[in-house]
């Protein structure tokens, strides 16, 4: 019933977009996100989503009337005619015009999108089957990031923990990416065997990690906070279960978090000789140690 | 348009016993006869429609709640990847295929086929390719499992299933190939004296734009899939950026292919609700010409248009600009489309028997896929749909109440011409009810998940999710069951039922040739051509 309910509210929320059911309306659409690009991006999606509105309502406003009007029940006597090219140049003429309205803001904010220059700071993304590698190029820091333990117990098939009761349930790894607020981050990303696509909904971006390839994309976030997303290409029997986890922080919480960082991998590392800049973190030493040893 | 009416040809009037059918088993396995083959088509579309139908069930099973409840995860990308295989190239592609050798002879005045024997030949290596499909689901490895557009590196991981759907799918394009080879022969050289080519019937005319782009774009299918067997199991690696090749490369040749091959699924259908929605508004089609200039146009754009499947691969910014205007592009022959069936239905005189009804939610639900289809052209927004349930919400619009629901129009169309019999209209109009409610509930809540971030192919989602996805299920589930209903309307109209004359929908506007011969048509029709004025 609650179910039932809450479709209710949705489907109301849906037919008065702007009206206070907004809290339904923000499951619905698409999120605003916290960067420039995805603002504008929700912008664009928006336009467009309310120009198909019009036209439809427009269109099936006179679908609806014919189908209620020119009904052989009422006694409804067909015409003849079988064109007038005055409308039909009318209706091709006019969907150009809204096109070009389209095309000029959606290009120009595809121009916006590809200018990756003056950025601040460059983290390289590889997706692997099935956790993401980040790597912060100019510090020399790289870990794994793969879904948190507690969610993976819970997604075992009938493993009889309900997801509600797991906290961000799919949607949490052990080591976030973690960012400084309101600077410009470049992510380059690649994979290391299939396809996958590294993708945060409140960043409004989403790219294609290619094997062979080096893709890139950036963001500034202008709010800290915990941004979650997924992988979104089919890569495999586990897919479904690489979320993507970014920590946006206030610039200071970020150097030191850098800094325990370094201070971390530097402790590990000791024994290991001099490969202290490029080895994996604390927690991945062993598994490393195990595919190596196979 | 003006077609003749050779009532009760002279021709159908004795009795064919040199020509009759064979007996048993052996009829359907040599056939030449263009309805014979027709109705095997469609028969086996329907029965792989329920296959894949079964697994899209298994798969919206599982989704109903958060969770691993069913199966498991390997075997869920299975059943995404065999049920958009089956209901692509089992279900709709062998529908208009049958819906094509049962109406052009009829539509055009020709006596069969041109090319029979090819015919029937293409039929039965469709039983052998999803012959074949199906038993990959049993190797070693399990079935094919990376998604129905086979990206490699991914689909390289799959196990014996790998050559099995491979082969499927050489030859479900070999079939595919000699159909489109024989419905062009068929439409250039056996129309009946009189019918120029633009007097053609527009289910006849879609098909023959719909016959180019498949011999254009199946056999760049083949070569992308022969390459991905190649690279398996011959070392080398047209793919493998290790070796030098390229992954993105397969995307590029497999949506040059996939977004004709989205055409080649809709075109006929544009036909079908071409012919009906005038039948029963009792009114000419409006704009007929621009109908058929639009239909070329859409089948021309879709050759340039196939990296808006591909946004987020990394293409240079120009590659996204160009692909982005030509997709926005197609919005304009289509809305001409739809435009010119709403201006038909435009002061006429509208009666809503069931293939009417199944026209009209084509019409409005089609259009809905039109607009989403139309936002996801836009590049940059197209960074946040890409691979989500918008997108899935999207291709199932135009697939499941746009293509399938033209192809149940045209059954409901012309069933009674094809058994002599009217069926059940209660259980048909019941059957497009249910059918047209649940398809609403299953796949309009889909947009809601997508634009909320769900991606698509996942087995199991984050808890906020959870709402609409049990929404969509259970529409899901309605509308699976329908179908049943749907099979029994069939069955029970094959079986008898009141006897209908040769135009059938009397009080209609019947116009074209395959109201000309009696119902049910006779083994043989147009034994002599009629001649259209």
């Amino acid at each position: 019933m609650k179910m039932v309910k809450r479709a209710f509210a949705a489907s109301m929320a849906l037919l008065f977009g702007s009206s206070p059911a907004m809290a339904a309306w923000s499951d619905l659409n698409l999120r605003v996100g916290v960067t420039e690009l995805s603002r504008e991006i929700y912008g664009l999606h928006m336009l467009i989503l309310w120009i198909c509105v019009a036209i439809a309502v427009a269109v099936f406003a006179v679908m609806i009337y014919s189908i209620a009007t020119f009904r052989k029940s009422k006694g409804a006597v067909p015409a003849t005619f079988d064109h007038n090219t005055k409308a039909e140049v009318i209706w091709t003429v006019i969907p150009v015009l809204i096109l070009v309205g389209m095309a000029v803001p959606a290009a120009r904010t595809l121009v916006k999108i590809d200018d990756t220059r003056g950025s601040e700071l460059t983290v390289k993304v590889t997706g692997y089957q099935w956790k993401w590698q980040y790597e912060y190029v100019d510090q020399g820091i790289s870990f794994f990031s793969t879904l948190a333990r507690s969610s993976d117990e819970a997604r075992q098939l009938d493993s009889g923990i309900a997801p509600e009761s797991v906290d961000n349930y799919l949607l949490e790894v052990d080591n976030p990416l973690v960012v400084p607020v309101g600077r410009k981050v470049r992510v380059l990303i690649t994979a290391n065997d299939v396809i996958h696509a590294w993708w945060v909904p409140d960043f409004g971006m989403k790219k294609d990690a290619i094997p062979g390839y080096i893709n890139e994309l950036w963001f500034r976030a202008d709010e800290p906070g915990v941004y979650r997303g997924q992988c979104a290409e089919l890569c495999g029997r586990d897919h479904g279960f690489m979320p993507v986890v970014v920590e946006v922080k206030p610039q200071a919480e970020y150097d030191a978090w850098i800094e325990a960082q370094k201070a971390a991998r530097q402790a590990a590392a000791a024994p290991v000789a001099q490969t202290a800049a490029i080895a994996p973190p604390v927690d991945h030493v062993e598994t490393l140690r195990v595919v190596n040893a196979e | 348009m003006s077609a003749t009416k050779t009532h009760g040809a002279a021709g159908h009037a004795h009795e064919h016993d040199d020509h009759g059918p064979a007996k048993g088993f052996t009829r359907w396995l040599t056939t030449t006869n263009h309805k014979d083959i027709g109705t095997m088509y469609l028969v086996f579309s329907l029965v792989m429609f329920l296959v894949g139908g079964a697994m899209a069930l298994v798969i919206r099973a599982e989704l109903f709640m958060p969770g691993m409840q069913l199966v498991d995860p390997g075997f869920f990308n299975t059943m995404t990847t065999v049920h958009a295989l089956i209901m692509v190239f089992g279900a709709v592609m062998p529908a208009t295929v049958g819906l094509a050798n049962w109406m052009i002879p009829l539509q055009i005045g020709a006596p069969d086929m041109a090319l029979p024997r090819m015919n029937n030949f293409s039929f039965w290596l469709l039983v052998a390719a999803f012959s074949l499909l199906i038993l990959s689901l049993f190797m070693p490895g399990g079935g094919p499992a990376a998604g129905w557009t086979l990206y490699p590196p991914l689909v390289l991981q799959t196990g014996d299933a790998l050559p099995l759907a491979i082969f499927a799918i050489h030859l479900a394009g070999a079939s595919s190939i000699m159909g489109a080879i024989n419905i062009i022969v068929t439409i250039m050289n056996l129309r009946a004296p009189g019918m120029t080519l633009l007097k053609m019937p527009l289910f006849v005319w879609s098909w023959l734009i719909t016959a180019y782009l498949l011999i254009a774009v199946m056999p760049v299918f083949a070569g992308a899939v022969t390459m991905l067997l190649t690279d398996h199991f011959f070392h080398t690696t047209f793919f493998a950026a290790a070796g030098g090749g390229d992954p993105v490369l397969y995307q590029h040749i497999f949506w040059f292919f996939g977004h004709p091959e989205v055409y080649i699924m809709i075109l006929p259908a544009f036909g079908i609700v071409s012919e009906i929605i005038p039948t029963f508004s009792r009114k000419p089609l409006f704009g007929y010409d621009a109908m058929v200039y639009a239909t070329a146009s859409i089948a021309f754009l879709s050759f340039i248009v196939w990296a808006h499947h591909m946004f987020t691969v990394g293409m240079p910014l120009a590659g996204e600009m160009f692909f982005m205007l030509s997709t926005m592009l197609i919005a304009v022959p289509t809305g001409v489309k739809v435009f010119n069936w709403t201006a038909t239905m435009w002061r006429g005189s509208l009666s809503f028997e069931t293939p009417m009804l199944f026209a009209l939610a084509f019409l409005f639900l089609f259009t809905i896929g039109g607009f989403s289809g139309l936002m996801m052209a836009i590049a940059p927004v197209d960074f946040q749909y890409h691979d989500t349930y918008f997108i899935v919400a999207h291709f199932h619009y135009v697939l499941v109440p746009g293509a399938v629901f033209a192809i149940m129009a045209a059954v409901y169309y012309w069933l009674p011409k094809w058994t002599g019999h009217m069926y059940d209209t209660k259980l048909a109009n019941l059957h497009f009810w249910i059918s047209a409610i649940f398809v609403n509930l299953l796949f309009f809540p889909q947009h809601f998940l997508g634009l909320a971030g769900m991606p698509r192919r996942i087995p199991d989602y984050s808890t906020q999710f959870a709402d609409w996805n049990m929404v969509s299920s259970i529409g899901a589930f309605g509308f699976g069951l329908a179908q049943l209903l749907f099979v029994y309307v069939i069955y029970k109209c094959a079986k008898g039922g009141t006897r209908v004359s040769a135009e059938v929908w009397d009080d209609a506007r019947v116009e074209g040739l395959e109201w000309s011969v009696p119902s049910p048509a006779p083994y043989h029709t147009f034994d002599e051509a009629p001649v259209v004025k």
